[in-house]
């Protein structure tokens, strides 16, 4: 096998998206995704399900589709990687089946590799963000901020291969969920994200002061003496206090003011999101902090996260959209890592893991 | 002609059998085979244990006839782990892929198990129409309907123990729901009411299918669709109930 310029397919079926990519070594050769994100409309959310079935029927497509557009056949391939975790669990066994299907077929090895880490690796793949150092790895200091409706962590990165930290995550919605849920409620489409977006724009964000989830003394405690849940997020509360908002002005028998409340709820996610992400690359020596996840296309957070970086004089890098989202060459891009720095594939008899931790870069 | 079978629809399982379609009774071989006991393990055990009925897989896969996968009904997620490996390995090997009911494999194993009496066979086990039926999980089974023949009549389906009546009743199904069964008049055969289909007698239903009909082109092999038979559970929200 090739252990400088490895040629690495990478399947993603964690949530929504059918990836498949192809990067050879650093170099993006082809993101090819099928999305069922449509038939998800007229529920409102992702429903594990109809994504699963959708998985099936979109892989071989997808593979085919990529091997194409990369202008590679399987032979050339030199490693196999595929997303174990975390995420849905029988979405999971889709990709899962399908890597070893074809790591079993070929005699290639296959990575079984973590979904959240991928999102950091990908950074590696885009140019215009010049995130590889003059030796080929990423930036000293890194973190990373992923947020999506699956997902919402902070990260520590001290090596792509092996040694990546959870310092914060959600304790109950994903930021991306917390969106689709009060798009709902503000009686907008799914997905949550663009909608709300798009209305904010119009809307004061100051106009209702929404709750800051886990924000007070008690769960943030001090630098010294953190409190247990200093960098982690909570969006229920907020969720809750949209609701109990847009009904009291139905109660009262007034207008929905849609744009105002999209604004501030927008303000509310995306201001703990940024203070929090800043506070810990503060604390913690994080000098470049990298934006993952879809909720990455929102135009305020990009925004904010820009302004407080700058202010803390910390790097930030944003991947372009398609890179950002759930993709497979974000999975082979960390599955080329970890051939480039020798880490042994995994077993055929690895099984998905759907809270599979990120001290766990592959399996 | 050589093909590879794979069945996730109850337990994981998966089998290579050799056989030429003229002369079944004479040249069928099993070259190996593999099933698990559980139906629970299929992430971790079911790639181990097809790699395993290969000396080399790089080599062997190619040159199989026919890939036929079990498509089910069965529990959704173990379902679809075997149909995806199916799909994949005919992809990457560029052998050709055909689906079966898992339910035939039940059928073709009844049809082929004669009655004994005092340690003789005394002709088949099942004279008349007869169901096979395996756990569907929410107090449900998946069942369908064979003649003596082990040709489908009639399904398959998802439903209750209690809408099956009056036939003898095979596999995991029955056995779970025997009372039921026996106050509908039905008899549930003790040596089949843990029988799950698997990839051997999967195998076998497709040989006798394939000798039938002279080809594999004609054996009237399903697609690799799962056979779901129930929606997802997903509810499309109704409207938000106001205040007041
Ligand atoms: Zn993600």
């Amino acid at each position: 096998m090739n252990h400088t310029q490895p040629l690495i397919l990478g399947i993603e079926s964690s949530c929504d998206e059918t990836g498949v990519g192809l990067v050879r070594g650093t170099t993006l050769l082809t993101n090819t995704v099928s999305s069922s994100m449509e038939e998800h409309i007229r529920f409102g959310g992702v429903i594990p399900e109809i994504a699963s079935r959708a998985h099936l029927d979109a892989f071989v497509p997808t593979l085919q589709q990529a091997l194409v557009d990369a202008g590679v056949s399987l032979d050339d391939v030199d490693a196999f990687a595929v997303t174990s975790g975390p995420g849905l669990a029988g979405a999971l066994m889709v990709g899962v089946s399908a890597a070893k299907a074809l790591a079993l077929a070929t005699g290639k090895p296959l990575y079984a590799i973590n979904h959240l880490v991928a999102h950091v690796g990908v950074a590696l793949l885009d140019e215009s963000i010049a995130a590889v150092n003059d030796d080929g790895g990423l930036p000293e200091n890194l973190g990373a901020l992923l947020v999506s409706g699956g997902h919402t962590e902070i990260l520590r990165v001290r090596s792509i291969a092996s040694g990546v930290e959870l310092l914060g995550a959600t304790i109950d919605d994903a930021a991306g969920e917390a969106f689709d849920k009060v798009a709902r409620l503000l009686g907008l489409h799914y997905p949550g994200g663009p909608a709300i977006d798009r209305l904010a724009k119009e809307g004061n964000a100051k106009a209702i002061r929404f709750p800051r989830g886990l924000t007070m003394p008690k769960y943030m405690g001090t630098p010294e003496a953190p409190g247990p849940h200093r960098y982690d997020f909570s969006f229920s509360g907020l969720k809750t206090a949209v609701a109990r908002c847009v009904e009291g002005y139905e109660a009262r028998g007034e207008d929905i003011p849609v744009a105002d409340i999209a604004a501030s709820f927008q303000e509310a996610v995306l201001d703990v999101i940024t203070a929090k992400a800043v506070l810990a690359c503060k604390e913690q020596g994080i000098t470049t902090l990298l934006l993952g996840g879809g909720v990455a296309a929102n135009s305020r957070l990009r925004v904010l996260a820009q302004q407080r970086c700058a202010a803390a004089g910390i790097m930030l890098l944003v991947p372009k959209m398609s890179l950002c989202t759930d993709n497979g060459a974000m999975v082979a891009a960390l599955g080329a890592q970890l051939v480039m720095n020798g880490v042994v594939p995994s077993e055929l008899s690895f099984a998905p893991d759907s809270s599979m931790p990120v001290t766990s870069i592959s399996l | 002609m050589r093909i590879l079978t794979i069945d996730t629809s109850a337990i994981a399982s998966a089998a290579v059998l050799d056989f030429d379609p003229l002369d079944l009774v004479r040249t069928t071989e099993l070259v190996a085979n593999f099933a698990t006991d559980d139906t629970r393990s299929h992430a971790e055990v079911l790639a181990p244990g097809v790699k395993s009925l290969f000396t080399d897989p790089v080599v062997e896969g190619p040159a199989l006839d026919a890939i036929v996968v079990g498509t089910g009904p069965g529990p959704f997620t173990g379902l679809r782990s075997g149909i995806a490996m199916a799909r994949t390995l005919s992809f990457t090997w560029a052998v050709p892929l055909y689906g079966m009911m898992s339910l035939d494999a039940l059928a073709q194993q009844v049809f082929d198990t004669p009655a004994r009496r005092d340690g003789r066979a005394v002709g088949p086990l099942a004279m008349n129409d007869f169901v096979v039926a395996t756990d569907a999980r929410r107090k449900e089974v998946y069942w369908a309907k064979y003649n003596a023949g082990a040709h489908l009549i009639d399904g398959p389906h998802v439903g209750p123990a209690e809408e099956i009546f009056g036939v003898q009743v095979f596999g995991a199904g029955a056995g779970l729901y025997q009372d039921v069964l026996e106050s509908n008049g039905c008899s549930v055969h003790p040596t089949f009411a843990h029988a799950q289909p698997t990839a051997f007698e999967l195998a076998r239903a497709a040989a006798r299918r394939i000798a039938g009909a002279g080809s594999l082109e004609a054996a009237g092999f399903l697609q690799s669709t799962p056979l779901y038979l129930r929606e997802s559970d997903a509810k499309v929200p109704g409207p938000r109930k106001r205040a007041l």
